[in-house]
């Protein structure tokens, strides 16, 4: 129904596609400026960063796309409409992700497998079948995780109130970091990603092991295929929170 | 005279209390600017490790650069939010009728509530993420007061230059409409042109000595090369405060021509 609400002002959905899209090209623009400026950043070249970059822009914009809106349910608990979605037969995450469902989104995703397929085409790899795999299941699992931190932020909000940004941090942050190589980062930030919220294994970890390069943690190569158990085992506990955070839930109304 | 300065006052005063009834959101906002500047900052060592001296900055003053931006990003509106899709949504559904009948100026009132509300986002989102940058980082922080006051008065011409921006993109409404499409592409060209992105001292040859002549480069760029003194001698402080006054004045000027072009165009529908 949104998708044919949007429709209804085509040029206006095309020009937030575009808008949406460029929006996150701009820290490719960053990134494009510092290399008029240097060859290699943190050792890795241009094509090796776009790499990185289109896989996550490409992993946050599949799940920017299917529940970025959980976001809003901080506002949804304060104004009361949460309760309207209550009382419908569908699942609460459901409506919540499919409430002012926006295709512009699509913006983000078509621009990371822009850069995605560029880098492709100008690195050189040893393409074995493993690396050919691990491509789609990269975006995919990466997608999964970027998801379970949604749904955990979403969970937040129903002790916190309205702290969409914290959840933005972990989504929007972790993408920014995740554009640059591992190397640029300390040793403590590489811990907390891999180990507390394992947003190294959106990408860092299976791009790594496709360009060959060792993992600055010191971790076995291996681990670059386990990125779609990693999203399974978080999602559990971020739907977990979410039906704590649900159940807590005491409507504003009377 | 003074009845007047007393409203504008009391309007600013509200602007603060507004945002400051927020306090979860104000905490998210400080967690996330404190984020962000840690991705940002470890980004620009690994640039100014390959090229020291890039832009004019060193690595502490590149940091500096980081840190201080991330303080200055909510009060600045600098990637959205703010007053104009406020003022979009009152001239859509008419209620700027309202404030037009007003005893005062529509210009001067959103000013004093957007600066109110800048005041509040520079203390309650700005003190946390630059102590936390100066705890972590060597940053280039001045130890002068005369410098800091310069500085909050770059920031002060800076916020009102912003301000003379988006009251444009609201006055837009008056014909648009729709402002969703134009605030967007306003919040990108504010992120490419403002230094947010990158310092504008870094963007390549005739590029970038356009961009840093901008009325963007006045809202963030020349408030933090005011803070580290980047400017030449006092001489060159009173010239990067006269550029800011310069593009406030003309945007203000310009915001008042079309004020009034356009409430020429509001037809009050009675019942």
């Amino acid at each position: 129904m949104w998708i044919r609400a949007t429709m209804t002002y085509r040029t206006s959905f095309l020009i937030s596609l575009f808008g949406n899209g460029a929006g996150s090209l701009l820290d490719f623009v960053a990134i494009y400026i510092m290399f008029r400026h240097v060859n290699v950043l943190g050792g890795f070249t241009l094509p090796e960063i776009a790499l990185l970059y289109g896989s996550c822009s490409a992993s946050l914009g599949l799940a920017d796309l299917l529940l970025g809106n959980t976001d809003r349910i901080g506002v949804r608990i304060r104004d009361g409409s949460l309760d309207t979605m209550l009382v419908r037969p569908v699942p609460v995450l459901a409506q919540v992700a499919a409430d002012r469902f926006a295709l512009r989104r699509l913006g983000r995703v078509v621009q990371g497998l822009g850069v995605l397929v560029w880098a492709v085409s100008v690195l050189d790899v040893q393409w074995t079948v493993g690396r050919v795999l691990l491509m789609p299941v990269m975006v995919v699992a990466g997608a999964a995780i970027f998801g379970a931190v949604m749904v955990a932020g979403a969970a937040f909000q129903f002790v916190a109130g309205d702290a969409a940004e914290v959840q933005n941090s972990f989504t929007y942050g972790g993408n920014t970091m995740l554009q640059y190589p591992p190397t640029v980062f300390g040793k403590e930030l590489l811990r907390g990603v891999t180990f507390v919220v394992p947003l190294a294994f959106v990408n860092w970890l299976p791009a790594l092991h496709v360009l060959g390069r060792p993992d600055p943690l010191g971790l076995p190569g291996w681990l670059a295929y386990v990125s779609p158990l990693v999203a399974a085992l978080v999602l559990v506990p971020a739907s977990w929170a979410w039906r704590a955070g649900l159940r807590s839930y005491r409507s504003t109304g009377s | 005279m003074h009845r007047t300065a007393h409203l504008y006052a009391a309007i600013a005063a509200g602007g603060f209390r507004r945002y400051a009834t927020y306090g979860t959101a104000t905490a998210a906002g400080v967690f996330t600017n404190t984020v962000f500047g840690f991705i940002v900052a470890y980004t620009y060592i690994a640039l100014w490790d390959q090229r020291p001296g890039l832009g004019g900055y060193d690595q502490a003053q590149a940091l500096t650069f980081v840190w201080a931006s991330q303080s200055l990003l909510a009060a600045g509106a600098l990637i959205g939010g703010g007053f104009q899709e406020e003022m979009q949504e009152r001239i859509r559904t008419g209620d700027i009728a309202v404030d037009l009948y007003r005893p005062a100026d529509l210009q001067m009132w959103w000013l004093a509530a957007d600066l109110g509300r800048a005041a509040f986002q520079l203390l309650g989102r700005g003190v946390v993420p630059l102590v936390a940058g100066a705890l972590a980082f060597r940053l280039a922080l001045p130890s002068a007061p005369g410098r800091w006051l310069l500085f909050l008065l770059s920031v002060l011409l800076g916020l009102v230059v912003s301000f003379a921006l988006r009251f444009l993109l609201g006055l837009c409404a008056f014909w648009l409409l729709d402002g969703s499409g134009i605030n967007m592409v306003a919040t990108l060209v504010s992120i490419l042109f403002s230094g947010m992105l990158l310092p504008l001292t870094v963007f390549p040859g005739g590029f970038g000595e356009v961009v840093r002549m901008l009325p963007w480069s006045a809202m963030l760029q020349v408030p933090l090369d005011v803070l580290m003194g980047k400017h030449a001698g006092a001489g060159g402080t009173a010239r990067a405060l006269a550029f800011q006054a310069g593009w406030a004045g003309v945007l203000l000027g310009v915001g008042r021509l079309l004020q009034s072009a356009a409430t020429r165009r509001v037809v009050v529908q009675g019942g």
